[in-house]
């Protein structure tokens, strides 16, 4: 530091100054530099985590006689058992006109469970929206009106309507994963519901 | 014949390159990065292929651990002082000034009402520990995270509400928290999670 500050003063050069080299060190610089990127890079956090959105019915009391049936044919009822476990069946457990009981039957997760069961149910709406994703794909159709015509072909009046029951004995991974199935199959109509005493008594009695 | 001298090369290395791409990278980093919130509890999320990402701001995020314990807490440190006093009015509990500035600086927190001025004075490091992780009671005898979520809502109109579970806790235990939410008449919800590859060919 002295030896710079001393350098210019008194005429030993006779008014010609020496030529000091306009190179600096930048190696100091440098370390600094890639300390900060270190720091940096460890304490940012770039994924975003992701988002599902849900929406429950709210809890108002509801005139239930304005509000059509829900016809048998299009319901499927899924019941998330013990141990990652499914049960599903069509229609009402018990019809009240015919009496005739519905077959339950237990599958699992995964791409040959659940998601087959409920792409077979849904297939024309699954179809339909296949083509539009195409069609969006050749430029067709814009990202909008994709959305616009999926969200409508999703709520067709003869689309599926999945009823989610969760036992107690489930988790909540099985909750997201079943209303992942509902993203991946295009169902548009489903709902979380309590669990009936006469679904509990159904599985119980198929105890596994 | 003249030997072969081989010239003595300087082994000075221009930096400036590298001090010019350095902090580059560095500017780069500073201003994308938002950083990684301290949290309570060590959530693993179940994934799904949902694509919507979580906003930044206005966001009520509801923790739930495997035991289904649950945490609490809202963006903003203005807001968390009003949340405080919202609360405290409720509860006939005053705070001073320090313990609303140490509320203001808590990401989320998981204290049942009684405990909260004991756990403000507790040094930031020791607020982490796990016999301070009580979570917030939500029973329906003592449901306080009812009036947490209802104050946060008074002070904030705008905020989303957040839930972030655990992969294996029981169903019963959401299915408190989402009843909780229905009550207060706030029937939309997020749920985090995290990103999976969405099936091809269906």
């Amino acid at each position: 530091m002295a030896e710079i500050s001393t350098e210019g003063k008194g005429g030993k050069h006779k008014g010609k100054s020496k030529k000091v080299s306009t190179r600096v060190d930048l190696t100091p610089m440098v370390d600094l530099a890639f300390l900060l990127i270190t720091f940096f890079m460890l304490t940012t956090s770039m994924l975003k985590p992701q988002t599902m959105e849900i929406a429950m019915p709210s809890k108002d009391k509801v005139d239930l006689s304005k509000i059509p049936p829900l016809k048998n044919s299009l319901a499927v009822t899924v019941i998330l058992g013990k141990n990652d476990k499914i049960f599903y069946y069509f229609g009402a457990l018990k019809d009240t006109k015919t009496g005739i009981e519905a077959e339950v039957k237990t599958i699992d997760f995964g791409p040959n469970g659940i998601r087959k069961v409920l792409l077979d149910r849904n297939r024309a709406v699954v179809d339909k929206v296949n083509d539009l994703r195409k069609q969006n794909l050749n430029r067709q159709i814009s990202d909008d009106t994709l959305k616009a015509r999926v969200s409508r072909e999703k709520g067709v009046k003869d689309a599926p309507m999945v009823l989610i029951k969760a036992t107690d004995d489930s988790s909540y991974k099985n909750l997201v994963d079943i209303l992942d199935e509902m993203m991946i199959c295009n169902i548009g109509k489903y709902a979380i519901i309590e669990i009936t005493p006469e679904d509990l008594d159904k599985i119980k009695t198929m105890n596994l | 014949m003249p030997k072969v001298k081989a010239k003595r090369k300087s082994t000075w290395v221009d930096m400036t390159a590298m001090c010019d791409m350095a902090f580059l990278l560095l500017t780069f980093f500073m201003l994308t990065s938002n950083f990684t919130q301290k949290e309570p509890i060590q959530v693993n999320t179940p994934s799904s292929i949902s694509e919507i990402k979580i906003p930044e701001v206005n966001i009520m995020k509801i923790e739930v651990d495997k035991e289904g314990k649950i945490f609490f807490g809202i963006d903003g440190q203005d807001k968390r002082i009003s949340l405080l006093e919202k609360i405290g009015e409720a509860y006939k509990m005053n705070f001073t000034a320090e313990e609303k500035k140490e509320f203001s600086l808590i990401t989320a927190f998981g204290v049942p009402m009684e405990k909260m001025k004991s756990f403000l004075s507790l040094k930031p490091e020791q607020r982490d520990l796990k016999e301070n992780a009580l979570g917030i009671p939500s029973d329906s005898l003592n449901n306080q995270f009812k009036d947490w979520v209802r104050a946060a809502r008074a002070v904030n109109k705008d905020l989303k509400i957040a839930i972030k579970a655990d992969q294996i806790t029981p169903y019963p235990k959401i299915k408190n928290v989402m009843n909780t939410l229905q009550d207060l008449n706030e029937c939309r919800f997020n749920l985090i999670t995290s990103l999976e590859e969405a099936p091809k060919n269906l």
